[in-house]
């Protein structure tokens, strides 16, 4: 028979102004097993705590009450409390009669009786609790970062510089992300590869960081401190090892009519690339969709010019598995397909381009070789329009409700660019609103527009006309002048939304992290834990969170790190004792609990089972509680009852259930 | 029949199986139970006819523990819950020597409709006429088969056994009517007409646990009802809810596991058509998660531990009204 | 005797994961959003961990309503648990209201940890809903003919 304490926190007037906190201690009085009751003013206190402590030792509780606020804000206080007095933690058990009562109620009467009702219901509870202690498991010191833009270069390096082995997964053939694609960045203008190409070659010498590129991460099992991933590495069909990076393969590659990725689309490269001059690793790859010699057998050119034999087109796929104790998502973003956008031409236009299309058209090593040109003709254009929030803070399905936060800034940037480099060319942008916070980002804007003339028109643009001449008719709103625009333009860029890449739903998926409508990562808390996933030793980095430019991505990058340092820095990780539990004797061994299981915690075993006096061998299922995060899902499925789940088994739930029907 | 016991006699002898797991004559043709015989001599009561309905899936958890293979007779029916029992670790494949024995339809003796009845003559397979002679004390009746028949047979699964070592004997796919019309005819009713029936269904319930215990899905060692687990175990029904939630608990342990074999029906002494709470389950998760059907294989997820993303809400049961 | 719906208080049990709906209640509570003192709620780790017997008993032991609240599919602090959660409530729900049950006495929702306006609106339209239904006669009577 359990002894039990029920302390009654009055919150200062936040319960106690509509619950009659002395009535509920009489009520406590009442119960069965309840030997001690009281109720003062701030339960978490210093004070609060030492009169728990007290009761425990005075009366000999074997289990506590504590009638407060929620669980999630002081559980783990009265559980810490608990064990300084000598009690198990896990026999404390927590009635919300805060946010689940008092703050929801106004009738005194009515909250009262609903507290009264809630502390029954814990007591209950108590009364089936057992102790239960907290496994360790130990820590692998190694991370691994998925993704090789510049939010994972960073966090790698960081890790790295802090002593850490880490692991970066890129899918393409080499690190650098979108960064690598941009021209200038804002509002310093320097040049994007000048301050990115740096920090790559550092990761790549980085004596604590490995590489994959051209590597997915395949599947993810383990929990915090104890990950085991696969990594597939696609095969490149070029021997890294042996590949000079000399470049002649590409330039003799008879196959060279493949949209170029990395530019965009915007021309061609050859079916063995390297996506850009700065690549790391600087070793091609070969795209087999478009290899005629992997489609017809003949060719071979690449394997012939290779001087020093690196082309093997027998290389296939490599899983391999890597063990870590953090996981960090850099996965990045995309623009958001247009498809639906047809009014802005997009598409039927070569004209209609994107801001991202742009940063290669105004890049050196673009297709223009950075200069500004029409796609169509080749033609210097001498009107440009703008249009700001091209599927961003979109009310209807075809883009995104939320404001891609970069846009306003590059569109500030490439008109001053435009500006700068061709006075002659005239800068329109249409925009919603113009949104600059940032250290000197409106300085920034404002030059655009006062010092390069750049023309901005508050207002949205209805519709893009390609004209037989060539031109393209913007037509559009000034919303402060309350008139229509119509405005001849030779180009017209679309500011167009950025979204979570793609593959970020499979990876969430594999890592058990959660995700939200928009498909970006969800942190554990939005205000105080922005850089870790709501699933122990998975943090984020970068655009994967939420959109943000690149000083924003890298201080957060670093962020993780930080978390990532910090989990990697412990030797041992207490686990969570609130696990599933096999009854040997009522287990049937029939499977279904191991199918429901997410963390592969459930194997079965043959053992020889003394049931009641009948001895035989039986198969039964056996939960690894360090995998076992304590989910319940297979306390459902087992007909029997065998599998049940400590903290919250199938009679202490019950127990709740009764004590609130009663 | 005969070719059977030949066969069950040859296997015994050369030792390739330990024992015989078949059905048993008891005082008359159409009392008939499941049996085990572990010697030629024994078999010599062994029967099969039209009235072994009887599944013999379930014995076999047992008899997978002793040494030695078990011959064991299943109908195509039931190599589905044999196939189910396997797939749940439960039954050992190697442990079994199945012969699939052909049938045409099996009979329920309460569906006969004779008086006094002495004797059931043509019981074995349906003949051509398909022309059951019953032999009573008041003289020769006829009953067509079908009329007859088990209310499964009428819904036949088909006449492929699913898993078997040796086939013997013909079968016949036996079904003359929608499996889910019942089902569909109550939930097409009224929630008061609804509740009435199955009120008075489940009014005539005695707990005595032959559904349960026939079931080749309620297979636990020890049932839920039984055990501490869930402040379930009562000796005596102590309140009114008792049954309800058993039949309701009871459908859903073996919901996605169920083959719909309708021993459930069979053996309940009070006539409560059981099979209507499975068959409800198993008309759902067709409609609802795509057609399956437990026991056709054994290595596929059963449809409770599986999902799919874009599986529908359970606001359905409220829209589908 | 008719049932006097204005005065009928039912008994309503939610059972809330942890992770999300659970402290979509806290936000709630936080946020002053007020529901009925009619429901009282159960913290589970997850929606997963509903028994359909832990739902049963609750009407057994005379609850007027039951209702389970999870992450929102896709956004399971275990990855999949409510997408368990959702098959094995929408059959247990079909079933009871194949019985006869009235099916408003049983609802899920999904409700984040940042959906407190949610939560409390969600408890508001399902106790006036149970509150229609009037007392639960039926899941606890299918034996007691008459």
């Amino acid at each position: 028979m359990q002894k039990i304490g029920v302390f009654v926190c009055h919150c200062g007037s936040n319960i106690a102004a509509t619950v009659d906190v002395k009535k509920v201690v009489e009520m406590a009085l009442l119960e069965q097993g309840v030997v001690h009751a009281e109720d003062y003013p701030y339960m978490c206190s210093e004070a609060g705590q030492s009169r728990i402590a007290a009761a425990i030792a005075e009366k000999g509780l074997t289990g506590i009450v504590v009638c407060s606020c929620s669980p999630r804000m002081h559980e783990a206080t009265f559980r810490k409390a608990a064990e300084r007095a000598g009690l198990n933690p896990y026999m404390v058990e927590i009635a919300n009669i805060r946010e689940h009562c008092s703050w929801i109620h106004k009738d005194m009467a009515e909250a009262t009786e609903k507290a009264t009702i809630l502390m029954r219901a814990a007591v209950a509870k108590v009364h089936l609790n057992a102790p239960l202690q907290a496994g360790e498991s130990m820590v692998t010191k190694r991370a691994l970062v998925i993704g090789g833009g510049i939010a994972g270069i960073q966090t790698a390096i960081d890790i790295a510089d802090a002593g850490y082995k880490v692991d970066i997964v890129e899918k393409t053939p080499s690190i650098g992300g979108r960064m690598s694609q941009l021209d200038k960045t804002f509002p310093t203008l320097d040049c994007s590869a000048c301050i990115l190409t740096p920090k790559m070659v550092e990761a790549a010498a980085h004596e604590n960081i490995t590489i994959h590129t051209y590597s997915e991460v395949e599947k993810v099992s383990g929990f915090v401190g104890n990950f085991t991933v696969d990594i597939r590495k696609k095969a490149r069909y070029v021997d890294i090892a042996k590949c000079t990076g000399c470049g002649v393969c590409q330039e003799k590659c008879p196959s060279k009519k493949i949209p170029n990725e990395f530019n965009r689309g915007l021309n061609n490269r050859s079916a063995i690339y390297t996506p850009f001059a700065q690549a790391i690793p600087n070793v091609p790859v070969i795209d087999t969709t478009a290899c005629i010699k992997f489609k017809t057998g003949k060719c071979g050119v690449c394997e012939k010019v290779c001087q020093a034999g690196a082309i093997n087109y027998k290389q296939q796929d490599e899983i391999i598995t890597e063990n870590y104790g953090a996981i960090v998502v850099a996965t990045g973003f995309d623009t958001i397909k247009l498809d639906q956008y047809g009014e802005y031409a997009y598409g039927q236009s070569k004209d209609v381009i994107t801001s991202l299309e742009l940063e290669r058209v105004m890049n050196a090593a673009g297709p223009t070789k950075g200069h500004l040109e029409r796609l169509s003709d080749g033609k210097a254009p001498k009107e440009i329009v703008f249009i700001q929030c091209v599927g961003s803070r979109c009310s209807d399905d075809r883009g995104k409700p939320y404001c891609s936060k970069i846009c306003c800034m590059y569109t500030a940037k490439h008109a001053m660019l435009i500006r700068d480099k061709y006075p002659d060319t005239n800068v329109t942008v249409f925009y919603i609103d113009v949104r600059t916070p940032g250290k000197n980002f409106d300085e920034f804007y404002r030059r655009a527009v006062e010092d390069y003339g750049v023309n901005y028109i508050k207002g949205q643009v209805g519709k893009v006309i390609p004209q037989p001449d060539g031109s393209l008719l913007v037509q559009g709103v000034d919303l402060l002048d309350q008139k229509q625009i119509l405005k001849k333009a030779d180009m017209v860029v679309l500011a167009t939304a950025i979204e979570p890449n793609t593959d970020v739903r499979k990876i969430a998926t594999m890592l058990t992290a959660s995700i939200d409508t928009n498909n970006f990562l969800t942190e554990a808390h939005p205000k105080l834990r922005p850089v870790e996933s709501p699933t122990a030793g998975v943090f984020l980095s970068g655009v994967c969170q939420g959109p943000k430019d690149i000083p924003e991505t890298v201080a957060q990058a670093g962020a993780a790190a930080v978390k990532v340092i910090g989990l990697l820095a412990k030797d041992k990780l207490k686990t969570n004792p609130c696990t599933a539990q096999s009854d040997e004797l009522l287990c049937n061994g029939c499977s279904q609990c191991a199918n429901v299981c997410p963390y592969g915690a459930i194997t079965y075993e043959t053992k020889l089972i003394n049931d009641h006096g009948i001895r035989e061998d039986r198969r039964v299922a056996v939960v690894n509680s360090a995998l076992c995060q304590g989910c319940g899902a297979c306390t459902v499925t087992c007909p029997s009852g065998a599998m049940d789940l400590k903290g919250f088994s199938n009679r202490q739930i019950l127990a709740e259930v009764d004590a609130i029907c009663r | 029949m005969q070719e059977l016991i030949n066969r069950a006699k040859s296997l015994l002898e050369s030792g390739e199986v330990s024992r015989v797991l078949g059905w048993r004559k008891g005082e008359t043709d159409w009392d008939v139970e499941p049996a085990f015989f572990n010697s030629a001599e024994e078999l010599s009561e062994f029967i099969y006819n039209g009235f072994c309905g009887a599944n013999l899936s379930k014995y076999m958890i047992e008899a997978s523990k002793l040494e030695g293979k078990t011959l064991v007779f299943l109908k195509p029916c039931d190599t589905y819950s044999f196939n189910q029992l396997c797939k749940e670790h439960r039954v050992d494949r190697e442990k079994a020597y199945i012969i699939g024995v052909g049938c045409k339809g099996k009979l329920k003796i309460e569906n006969i409709d004779a008086a006094g009845i002495l004797e059931v003559r043509g019981a074995g397979y349906p003949d051509a006429s398909e022309i059951l002679t019953v032999k009573t004390l008041y003289g020769d009746r006829e009953v067509s088969y079908k009329s007859a028949m088990l209310e499964r047979c009428h819904v036949c699964k088909g006449k492929e056994h699913m898993v078997y070592d040796e086939r013997m004997g013909e079968s016949a796919d036996t079904s003359d009517a929608d499996r889910f019309a019942e089902v569909a005819k109550i939930e097409a009713m009224s929630p008061e007409e609804k509740f009435a029936f199955f009120q008075s269904e489940l009014s005539k319930c005695i707990r005595c646990n032959a559904c349960r215990n026939v079931c080749p899905a309620c297979s636990c060692r020890k049932c839920v009802f039984d055990s501490t687990k869930f402040d379930s175990a009562q000796k005596a029904n102590t309140t009114s809810f008792e049954e309800k939630m058993f039949h309701i608990i009871r459908a859903f342990h073996v919901a996605g596991r169920c083959t719909d074999c309708g021993e459930c029906s069979r053996v309940c002494p009070q006539g409560i058509p059981l099979h209507l709470f499975n068959r409800k389950f198993i008309k759902d998760i067709n409609a609802l998660y795509g057609d399956y059907q437990a026991g056709a294989d054994t290595d596929s997820k059963g449809p409770l531990t599986d999902f799919r993303l874009d599986d529908c809400e359970p606001s359905i049961v409220t829209k589908r009204g | 005797m008719p049932i006097n719906h204005e005065e009928f208080r039912p008994t309503i049990v939610a059972f809330c994961c942890n992770w999300c709906s659970y402290a979509g209640a806290d936000l709630a509570g936080s946020s002053r959003l007020a529901y009925p003192a009619d429901v009282k709620i159960i913290r589970v780790p997850c929606s997963c961990r509903v028994n359909p017997m832990f739902i049963l008993r609750a009407f057994e032991k005379g609850a007027d309503g039951v209702i389970l609240c999870g992450c929102h599919p896709g956004d399971c602090h275990y990855s999949t648990g409510n997408y368990y959660a959702r098959r094995r409530m929408t059959l247990l729900f079909s079933m009871l209201d194949y019985l006869g049950v009235e099916n408003g006495r049983t609802r899920v929702e999904w409700v984040s940890a940042a959906e407190g306006v949610k939560f409390s609106e969600t408890m508001n339209s399902f106790v006036e809903k149970v509150r229609s239904l009037g007392p639960n006669v039926r899941l606890g009577d299918l034996r007691c003919k008459n």
